[in-house]
C-alpha cells in the first residue's frame, strides 16, 4: 500500500470548460503524441489497422446528449476525461507495490512503471475510469499532467504546460495551481462555478469542470417587440419612412 | 514511499532539432513544429508564431506522425497488370512511369489537347496545376470546388468580392454575436475553434443554424435545427423582419452598395433589369444634394436609396426599392416560412430582434480615421458586432447559390461586412468580379489554352461554348446548365467522359481525388464507368493516371500511379496567387519543405508535373531551346514569375526585404525556413476595415501586387451579371440558351436572392421519400486522407446513421438495429443510432469513414469496411429522368455545385445483415496491410 501525502505544496491540475469544448479531440492526440514519445513505455495500439483497434490513451473525449426531463431540446456536452489527480486518490492507496503515488510537491499522481506489475487494482479503484493498462507493455498508464513538460528546462517557459492545454484550439483547457486562490484556474472556478466530478465518491479531485452556460435562452419575442416594430404597415408607408430616414442621415 | 524519493527526470531532452513547416493533415494549413530525433519525426506541435493557428493544433495535426508512418503509403510508381479495379499492379521505375505518361500525353497535345482531362482534388497548388494545364492546352482542368463549396465562394464573389473561410473571417476580437449556417465541424478548423473560444471568453453569443446539433452547434448558445435546404427561406424571413422594422444600416447601404443604383423597368426591353450607366460604363446614382444623376464614385455624392427617375420615358428605380418590395412581401413572414423551415415564428422573430439589438444597440466606434474612395474623410470607424459564417450545409444544395447570396445580403443590410466587430476580408480579398478573369476554353493542337480555365462570367458571351453551341469543357462548366461554375464540375467528369457527352476523352489525369469512392456521387456507377469497356474490348475511358500518397480506393482504378510524398517530405507553396492563409489584418503565405526525406521511391506531385512539363516541352516549363526552366517545384516556387516581380511567394523577395513585388531572390526559401516557413505583412491600421472603399487599403493592396491599380467597388445586392443570363433566356441577344433551359435560367438566375426548393425534392414523391439525409465530417477526420491513421481511426472508426427521436420511435428502433435506407436512386443497409439534437425529419452520418475492403492498408474485416458506409450510393450525379431524354445534373443550376444535401430517403428497420450493404469485393492492396501492434516511439 502506498500512502498519500498529508498535504501537498501545490495542487496542480486542469480546469476544463464544458461550455467551450467543441469535442474536437485535439487534446486526445496531442497527449498521445507527447506521452508515447516521452514518460515511460510508449502508448501502444493493438490491432492498429484491424477489426478492433485498442490503443492506450491518457485522455479521451466523450460526447453526451442531455435531454431535459420536462421535454425541450437536448443539449450535447463534450466531456474530456483524464486523471483528476485526486487528493484522496484511491488508486494510490490500493497499489500493492507502491508504484502508484501522489507527489508531495505538486499533487500529481504518477505511476513508477518499473514498480508496476500491471495488476489493474488501481484502474478498478478509480471511479472515473482514468487509468488504462497498456496491453503491450503490461504497465498502467495515466495522465502525468505532463510532468516532463511543466518543469522541462529544455522547453520555453510558455510551453511548460501539459500538451493538451498547449494544443486546445478553443482554449477550453486551463492549467494551474488550484491551491492558490489567486491563480488563473482558481479564479475561473470561482467565476464560473467550477465543480468536482462525482464529489460523492470522496476522492477530492483536483481537476475542475466549468459547467455549460444555459442554452436556448432567446425566448419567442412578442410581435410588438420594440426592436421589430414595423416602421410602416404598408409598402408605400415604407417608402415614406425611407425618405424621412434618409433626410435624417 | 513519498514522491520526492522517486527517480524522475522532469527535464528530458525533447528533440535533437525542431523544423518548422506547414501542416497538411487538412486544408487549414497551420504552422507546425516538427521535432526530430535521430532524423526521425518524434513529435508535432503547433507553431506559436504562425498567423493561422498561433500554436494550437487539432487532432489531425497532432497525429501527423502516424500519417508519415502509415502502412497505406504507396512505395513506388505502379503500372496496372490486372483488370481495372482489381488492384493488381507492378512496381516500376520513375523513368518508366514518366516515359509512359509522356507517351500517352504527347500525342494528345499534338492533336487534340482537350482529350486530356486533368482534375485535382484537395489540391493546394491550383495556381501551379492550372498553369500546367493551361500550357498543355486542354480546356479540361479544375479542382474539387464544384463538389465542395463553389456556391459559397461564387455567391460571395458576385455579391461582395469574397466569401467565408479563405476569403474572410469574423472580427474575433470584437464581435459579440456570431451566427453560423450549415457549418459542419470542418472549414475552417482551428481558426473557428480559436475564435469561438475568444468569443465565449468575452461572454459573446453563438447562434448555430444546422439540422444537426454537434460540434460547434453543440456549444452554440442558441441552436436552430432547421430543415435542410430551407436556410434561404429562413434568412429571407430575417431580412423581412429587419427591413420592416427599419433595422438596416441605410448610410452603409447608400454609400457602399449598389442599393442606390437604378434599374431599368421597361418591360420586354433588352435593357430591362440592367443598371443605369454613364458613357464610361459607370453605374449612376441619384445625388440627394443636387437631385442629379452622378457616377457612383464621384466625390461628394450622396446616393439616394429612394430615387425614381424617368429618362427618355424609361422609368428607373433603385435596387433598394426592388429589394424591399421582394422581401417585405408576406411570403417571407415568419408565419409563411415556419412550417417549411421547421422553425417556430416566434423563434425567427427572437433571432431577428437579437441581430437588430446587437448590430444597432451595441454599435461602437474605433478611434481611427480613414478616407473613402470618394475622398471623404471619416474620423471614426463604426463597429457593428454581428458576424456570420457559413459553409457546405447551405452551399451543397441546388438552391445553395441563392441561399449564400441571401446570407450575404443579410449581413450587408445590417452593415456588418468590413466593419469592426463584423465580417472582415482577408487579403488579397476583397476582389470584385471585375478583378477576376473570365473563363477560357479555346484549345488548339500543340498550343497553350487562350487563358486561365476558371473565372467569373459577366454575361452569356463568357460561356465556355464551342462555335456550334456545344460545351467546350468535359464537365460542361460555364454552360447554360450552370453558367457561373467558377470551380468547374469535377463530379461530372467521369460520368460525362463515360457517356462521351459532350465528347470523348483519351486520358483522365487525377490528383488527390478519391473519385472511385467518397468523392463521387453514385459511387457504384462511377466504378462501373471507370471499368466499362466498349464493343472492341477497350476501356471506354481509355487511360487513367492518378497521383496519391496513399492506397486509396481510386488507386485500383488507374492504369498508372504516380506516388506522391507526404506533406513532411516535399516542397509546397501556399500562395497568394492561390488559396492563401491570410488574416484580416495581414497578408500571409507559407511553404512546406522536406523536413524529412522520403524513405521510399515517391516524389512530390508538383515536382513530377514539372518533370512531365519539361518532357512534353510545354511553354512555361522549357525555354525556347527546349531546356527545362525548373529543376523541381522548389525551383519553380522561387524562380517563376507570373507577372514581372510577382511570383508564387510574396515574402523575402529581391534582396530579402521586399514584400509582394520584387525580383527573384535565390535565397527566398532559406528565408522562409528561418522565419518558420511563413511570411506575414500587416495591414496598416487605417486600412484595416472598409477595405473595398478604403483608399489606404487599396493603395496597400496595389503595393503588394494584388492588383495593379486601386479598384474600389460597390457591394452587389443586385447581381447584374445574373440578369444578363435571364435576358438571354427571355430571348434577347445573340447567344441563346436551348429552349428547355429557359425557364430554369429565368427562375434560378434571379439578380436578387430568391428561394426555390431543391431540385431533387421537386422531382421525387415526398411521401415516398419523406426524410432528408446528410453527411458531415468529424473534426478529427476533416478530409478523408487521414482516416486510416492508427490513432484517428480509434476516435471515429464507426459511422452509424444517426436517426432523430421521432423516426426512431416510429420505427421501433433499438440499440444495435440496422435500417434499410432508400432513395430514388438506390438503397443501403446500415447500422443506426439515436440522436436527439437533430431535425426531426433528418438523418445523417459521418462522411468518408466507410472504406472499401482492401483499401488504405486496413484489414478486410476492419469496421470501416464491414459496418462503415457511404451515403454516396444514394445520390446520383444526375437528377431522376424527367422523360425528356435529357441528362439533368444534380447540381445547382447557377454554379453546378454538387447538390449532395438535396437527398431525400425513406428508412425502415431490417434484420441485421452480415455487413453494411452494398458490400463490394476486396481490392488487392498494392501495399499489403498494416502491422498488428504499433508502439510509436523514436528509438535512436
Amino acid at each position: 500500500m502506498t500512502q498519500l501525502p498529508e498535504t501537498t505544496d501545490k495542487k496542480l491540475g486542469l480546469v476544463i470548460d464544458l461550455d467551450t469544448c467543441v469535442g474536437c479531440h485535439a487534446c486526445v492526440t496531442a497527449c498521445k503524441g507527447w506521452n508515447t514519445e516521452n514518460y515511460g513505455e510508449p502508448l501502444s495500439d493493438i490491432d492498429a489497422y484491424g477489426s478492433n483497434p485498442v490503443g492506450t490513451f491518457l485522455n479521451r473525449v466523450h460526447a453526451y446528449e442531455v435531454e431535459p426531463l420536462d421535454g425541450g431540446c437536448s443539449q450535447t456536452v463534450h466531456f474530456p476525461k483524464s486523471c483528476l489527480h485526486c487528493d484522496d486518490a484511491p488508486c494510490v492507496t490500493v497499489c500493492p507495490t507502491g508504484a502508484s503515488y501522489k507527489r508531495q510537491e505538486d499533487g500529481i499522481v504518477l505511476v513508477e512503471e518499473e514498480a508496476c506489475i500491471g495488476c489493474g487494482l488501481c484502474a478498478w479503484s478509480c471511479p472515473y475510469g482514468a487509468r488504462e493498462l497498456d496491453q503491450a507493455s503490461g504497465v498502467m498508464k495515466k495522465c502525468t499532467l505532463c510532468v516532463d513538460r511543466i518543469y522541462n528546462e529544455n522547453l520555453l517557459e510558455e510551453d511548460r504546460v501539459p500538451a493538451c492545454v498547449r494544443t486546445c484550439p478553443a482554449g477550453a483547457r486551463h492549467f494551474g495551481d488550484l491551491s492558490d486562490p489567486t491563480s488563473n484556474v482558481s479564479k475561473l472556478v470561482v467565476e464560473r462555478g467550477g465543480f468536482d466530478l462525482m464529489p460523492e465518491q470522496g476522492t477530492k479531485p483536483t481537476n475542475k469542470y466549468l459547467p455549460p452556460r444555459p442554452k436556448d435562452q432567446l425566448s419567442d419575442a412578442d410581435v410588438l417587440s420594440p426592436l421589430l416594430k414595423p416602421v410602416a404597415e404598408e409598402p408605400k408607408g415604407f417608402l415614406g419612412w425611407l425618405d424621412k430616414a434618409l433626410e435624417a442621415l | 514511499m513519498a514522491g520526492a524519493d522517486r527517480m524522475l527526470d522532469t527535464s528530458p531532452k525533447v528533440s535533437d532539432e525542431v523544423r518548422k513547416t506547414t501542416c497538411y493533415m487538412c486544408a487549414c494549413r497551420c504552422g507546425i513544429n516538427v521535432h526530430l530525433k535521430g532524423g526521425k519525426v518524434a513529435y508535432i506541435e503547433g507553431n506559436r508564431d504562425h498567423p493561422v493557428n498561433k500554436g494550437v493544433l487539432c487532432a489531425k495535426g497532432s497525429s501527423g506522425i502516424m500519417q508519415v508512418n502509415a502502412p497505406s503509403r504507396l512505395r513506388a510508381p505502379l503500372k496496372r497488370t490486372g483488370p481495372r479495379g482489381s488492384g493488381e499492379f507492378e512496381e516500376i521505375s520513375w523513368d518508366e512511369a514518366l516515359e509512359l505518361a509522356t507517351s500517352w500525353l504527347e500525342p494528345i497535345r499534338k492533336t487534340a489537347p482537350e482529350k486530356l482531362a486533368f482534375f485535382t482534388g484537395r489540391d493546394q497548388s491550383q495556381s501551379f496545376t492550372s498553369f500546367w494545364a493551361q500550357n498543355f492546352g486542354t480546356p479540361n482542368y479544375a479542382a474539387h470546388g464544384g463538389f465542395c463549396s463553389v456556391n459559397m465562394a461564387t455567391a460571395g464573389i458576385y455579391t461582395m468580392g469574397g466569401a467565408f473561410w479563405e476569403f474572410g473571417q469574423p472580427d474575433w476580437d470584437r464581435t459579440k454575436l456570431f451566427m453560423i449556417f450549415g457549418v459542419a465541424e470542418d472549414h475552417d478548423s482551428n481558426p473557428i475553434k480559436m475564435g469561438l473560444g475568444k468569443l465565449k471568453s468575452r461572454g459573446g453569443k453563438v447562434i448555430g443554424v444546422n439540422p444537426i446539433r454537434s460540434g460547434y452547434n453543440a456549444i452554440a448558445d442558441e441552436w436552430v435545427g432547421i430543415t435542410p435546404g430551407t436556410d434561404g427561406l429562413f434568412i429571407s424571413a430575417l431580412i423581412h423582419l429587419l427591413l420592416r422594422a427599419g433595422k438596416i444600416d441605410l448610410s452603409y447601404l447608400a454609400n457602399f452598395t449598389n442599393a442606390p443604383c437604378l434599374i431599368n423597368e421597361t418591360k420586354g426591353s433588352p435593357e430591362e433589369g440592367l443598371l443605369l450607366r454613364d458613357n464610361d460604363g459607370k453605374t449612376l446614382v441619384m445625388d440627394r444634394q443636387t437631385g442629379s444623376l452622378k457616377p457612383f464614385d464621384e466625390p461628394g455624392v450622396k446616393p439616394d436609396l429612394a430615387a425614381s427617375v424617368e429618362i427618355d420615358g424609361v422609368t428607373h428605380r433603385t435596387v433598394f426599392q426592388h429589394l424591399a418590395e421582394r422581401f417585405l412581401s408576406e411570403e417571407f413572414s415568419p408565419e409563411a416560412v415556419s412550417e417549411k423551415c421547421g422553425v417556430k415564428p416566434g423563434r425567427i422573430r427572437a433571432i431577428a430582434a437579437e441581430l437588430a439589438r446587437v448590430a444597432f444597440e451595441e454599435a461602437f466606434e474605433l478611434d481611427q480615421s480613414w478616407v473613402d474612395f470618394r475622398g471623404q474623410r471619416h474620423e471614426k470607424m463604426i463597429g457593428r458586432p454581428v458576424s456570420f459564417h457559413a459553409m457546405r450545409g447551405i452551399s451543397a444544395h441546388s438552391n445553395g447559390f441563392q441561399t449564400c447570396r441571401a446570407l450575404h445580403v443579410l449581413q450587408i443590410l445590417l452593415g456588418t461586412v468590413e466593419v469592426p466587430g463584423g465580417f472582415r476580408f482577408k487579403p488579397p480579398y476583397p476582389k470584385p468580379v471585375e478583378a477576376h478573369p473570365t473563363p477560357h476554353c479555346h484549345s488548339q493542337p500543340d498550343c497553350p489554352l487562350d487563358g486561365p480555365h476558371l473565372g467569373f462570367v459577366r454575361s452569356p458571351a463568357d460561356l465556355a461554348l464551342k462555335d456550334d453551341g456545344t460545351p467546350a469543357r468535359i464537365d460542361k462548366a460555364f454552360t447554360w446548365e450552370n453558367p457561373l461554375s467558377a470551380h468547374g464540375l469535377m463530379h461530372m467528369v467521369v460520368s460525362n467522359a463515360h457517356a462521351g457527352d459532350p465528347y470523348k476523352i483519351d486520358t483522365l489525369f487525377l490528383y488527390m481525388a478519391n473519385m472511385a469512392w467518397n468523392s463521387s456521387m453514385n459511387t457504384r456507377g462511377v466504378m462501373d464507368m471507370l471499368t466499362d469497356k466498349d464493343e472492341s474490348g477497350d476501356y471506354v475511358i481509355p487511360r487513367i493516371i492518378y497521383s496519391d500518397a496513399y492506397s486509396s480506393e481510386m488507386v485500383a482504378y488507374a492504369d498508372l500511379i504516380l506516388p506522391d510524398a507526404t506533406y513532411l517530405e516535399r516542397h509546397d507553396c501556399i500562395s497568394l496567387l492561390d488559396r492563401p492563409i491570410c488574416e484580416a489584418e495581414a497578408a500571409a503565405d507559407a511553404i512546406r519543405w522536406p523536413v524529412i526525406e522520403p524513405d521510399r521511391d515517391v516524389r512530390g506531385f508538383q515536382s513530377v508535373l514539372i518533370d512531365l512539363g519539361s518532357r512534353l516541352g510545354l511553354p512555361g516549363f522549357v525555354d525556347d531551346e527546349g531546356v527545362p526552366l525548373y529543376e523541381d517545384y522548389a525551383d519553380y516556387m522561387v524562380n517563376h514569375q507570373r507577372r514581372p516581380g510577382i511570383g508564387p511567394l510574396a515574402g523575402f523577395r529581391g534582396d530579402g526585404t521586399k514584400s509582394g513585388r520584387g525580383e527573384v531572390n535565390p535565397d527566398q526559401l532559406k528565408k522562409y525556413i528561418e522565419n518558420g516557413s511563413f511570411f506575414v505583412e500587416h495591414v496598416p491600421d487605417e486600412a484595416a476595415f472598409y477595405k473595398p472603399w478604403n483608399n489606404a487599403y487599396q493603395e496597400w493592396a496595389v503595393g503588394l501586387g494584388f492588383y495593379d491599380k486601386p479598384q474600389p467597388y460597390l457591394f452587389q445586392l443586385y447581381a447584374e451579371p445574373l440578369r444578363r443570363f435571364q435576358l438571354a433566356a427571355e430571348g434577347h441577344g445573340e447567344r441563346q440558351p436551348p429552349d428547355h433551359l429557359r425557364k430554369q435560367i429565368i427562375e434560378c438566375l434571379d439578380p436578387l436572392p430568391v428561394w426555390y426548393p431543391g431540385l431533387e425534392e421537386t422531382l421525387v414523391d415526398q411521401d415516398a421519400y419523406p426524410v432528408h439525409a446528410l453527411t458531415q465530417r468529424p473534426m478529427a477526420m476533416y478530409h478523408s486522407w487521414g482516416s486510416q491513421n492508427a490513432w484517428l481511426r480509434q476516435i471515429h472508426g464507426h459511422n452509424p446513421l444517426y436517426v432523430p427521436t421521432k423516426i426512431w420511435m416510429e420505427n421501433g428502433f433499438e440499440d444495435g438495429d440496422w435500417a434499410k435506407v432508400t432513395s430514388i436512386h438506390g438503397e443501403i443497409t446500415v447500422p443506426v443510432a439515436r440522436m436527439s439534437g437533430l431535425n426531426e425529419n433528418t438523418v445523417w452520418t459521418w462522411n468518408a469513414i466507410g472504406k472499401r475492403k482492401g483499401a488504405w492498408a486496413l484489414d478486410e474485416d476492419a469496421p470501416e469496411a464491414t459496418k462503415g458506409f457511404l451515403l454516396n450510393h444514394l445520390i446520383h450525379e444526375l437528377l431522376p429522368p424527367k422523360g425528356d431524354g435529357l441528362r439533368w445534373a444534380n447540381s445547382d443550376p447557377v454554379t453546378g455545385q454538387a447538390a449532395w444535401f438535396d437527398l431525400r430517403v425513406r428508412i425502415e428497420k431490417v434484420d441485421p445483415p452480415q455487413e453494411s450493404q452494398p458490400a463490394f469485393s476486396a481490392q488487392k492492396s498494392p501495399v499489403g496491410t498494416g502491422p498488428f501492434e504499433v508502439r510509436q516511439k523514436v528509438r535512436t
